[in-house]
C-alpha cells in the first residue's frame, strides 16, 4: 500500500487566449505511477479539457515532455515518488517555448532551429552507389555515436537558460546534430554546418552551464558537443583543416 | 513556476560571473587609486593608511578570493573548451591537481 492516499497535483492551464493559471487537482497515489499517469488520470477524470502530449509511453518519442517541479522531464518515465515535493507536484509545459494549451507546447521554434543548424543529411554518395563502409573504431565515429540517440524530446532546450535569454540561440539538441553529422563519415558538407552553427546564435553562444546534459533523460551530452563545434569552429578560423 | 536549476555546472557559471563582475567593478577603483603614485605620492600615502582598517582588511579577503575564485573559474572553462577528455580523464586531472597542491601547500606552510 502507498503511505498516501492522494497526491496534491498543480497543473498550469491556459494559452495564447488565456493567461496561465495553475488548478490544483487531489490524484489518487499508487505504488507505481509515473508523471504521466498521474495528468492522464486528471484528463480522463476530473477534467477532459486538459490537454497534454504523448505517444509512445516508454522514452522512445520524446513528446510527453513538461516542467514538473521546476525540471523539465520526461514525463512517461518520471516515477512520481521521485519528484515528489512534499505530497505535491506541479506541472507546467516545457519553458523556452509557445504554449498552444495547457501543458502541450508549441514545438516548432525548436525544430526549426534544427534545421537553422544545418542538422540535416549532405550526402557523400548517390543511390547508384555501393553503401559505404563505416569503421566503427574511429574517434569520429564515436563522436557521433554519442550524440545519435537523442528523441528531440526538447528538455535540453528548455533547461538552457540561454535559450531563456537570446531567443536567436540555436539550443542544445540543434548544435548536437551539427556535431554529430560534422563527425559522420557520410556526411559531404562539413563546412555547410559550421558555417550555420558559427554565427550569432551558434555554439559561440553558449554559456556552458550545463543544464543540457544534467536534465537530458537519455544522459546524453550536449554541453561536449557544443565544446566540440567551438572547438572546431575556432580551428577552421586559423586555417585548420578537419 | 520556479524553475529548479542549482546543479554544480551552473552554480560554477554563477560564481564566475559574479567574480568576473565584482572584479570589473573593483578594477577602475584600483586603477584611480595606482594613478596618484604617479601625480600625487603623498596622498597615495594617505589613501594606504586606509588598509590598517580591519574593514578593509575583511574587502581584501573578498577581493583575493573573488580573483582565486575567478582565475580557476577560467581555467576550468579553458580546459572545459580545449580539452576534450573524457569524464574519467578529468576526474583524474582534477585528483591529481588537488593532490599536488595539497603536497606543494604542506611544504610551503612548513617553510613559512
Amino acid at each position: 500500500m502507498p503511505e498516501r492516499d492522494h497526491l496534491t497535483v498543480t497543473v498550469q492551464r491556459g494559452g495564447p487566449d488565456a493567461p496561465m493559471r495553475p488548478q490544483t487537482f487531489e490524484v489518487p497515489a499508487y505504488d507505481n505511477q509515473t508523471v504521466l499517469d498521474v495528468v492522464s488520470w486528471i484528463q480522463q477524470n476530473a477534467d477532459p479539457t486538459l490537454t497534454y502530449r504523448f505517444a509512445c509511453r516508454v522514452g522512445m518519442c520524446g513528446s510527453c515532455a513538461m516542467m514538473v517541479n521546476g525540471v523539465p522531464r520526461w514525463t512517461c518515465r518520471t516515477h512520481v515518488s521521485k519528484v515528489l515535493d512534499g505530497n505535491a507536484i506541479e506541472v507546467g509545459p516545457l519553458r523556452n517555448l509557445p504554449v498552444i494549451k495547457d501543458l502541450a507546447a508549441d514545438m516548432d521554434p525548436f525544430f526549426d532551429k534544427w534545421v537553422s543548424a544545418e542538422g540535416m543529411h549532405h550526402p557523400t554518395r548517390t543511390r547508384d552507389d555501393a553503401i559505404e563502409a563505416i569503421d566503427p573504431v574511429t574517434m569520429e565515429r564515436q563522436e557521433a555515436n554519442a550524440g545519435i540517440e537523442c528523441i528531440n524530446c526538447s528538455v535540453c532546450y528548455s533547461a538552457c537558460d540561454t535559450v531563456a535569454g537570446n531567443p536567436d540561440y540555436l539550443g542544445p539538441a540543434a548544435l548536437q546534430r551539427a556535431w554529430t553529422l560534422y563527425n559522420d563519415a557520410k556526411d559531404a558538407n562539413k563546412d555547410a554546418i559550421l558555417d550555420a552553427v558559427s554565427g550569432t546564435g551558434g555554439c559561440h553562444s553558449c554559456h556552458s552551464m550545463g543544464s543540457c546534459t544534467t536534465y537530458c533523460p537519455n544522459e546524453l551530452d550536449p554541453l561536449s558537443a557544443i565544446l566540440g563545434l567551438k572547438r572546431a569552429t575556432t580551428k577552421r578560423f586559423f586555417g585548420g583543416r578537419k | 513556476m520556479k524553475v529548479a536549476r542549482a546543479h554544480p555546472l551552473w552554480l560554477a557559471y554563477l560564481l564566475h560571473r559574479l567574480s568576473g563582475l565584482g572584479l570589473a567593478l573593483f578594477l577602475p577603483l584600483h586603477f584611480w587609486v595606482l594613478s596618484y603614485a604617479l601625480n600625487d605620492a603623498a596622498k597615495l600615502d594617505a589613501f594606504l593608511t586606509l588598509t590598517e582598517m580591519p574593514l578593509v582588511k575583511m574587502a581584501e579577503f573578498g577581493l583575493v578570493f573573488l580573483l582565486a575564485v575567478h582565475l580557476f573559474g577560467g581555467l576550468r572553462l579553458l580546459a572545459l573548451e580545449w580539452l576534450p577528455w573524457s569524464a574519467p580523464q578529468k576526474t583524474w586531472a582534477a585528483a591529481a591537481v588537488a593532490g599536488s597542491f595539497l603536497v606543494s601547500t604542506t611544504f610551503l606552510l612548513q617553510a613559512i
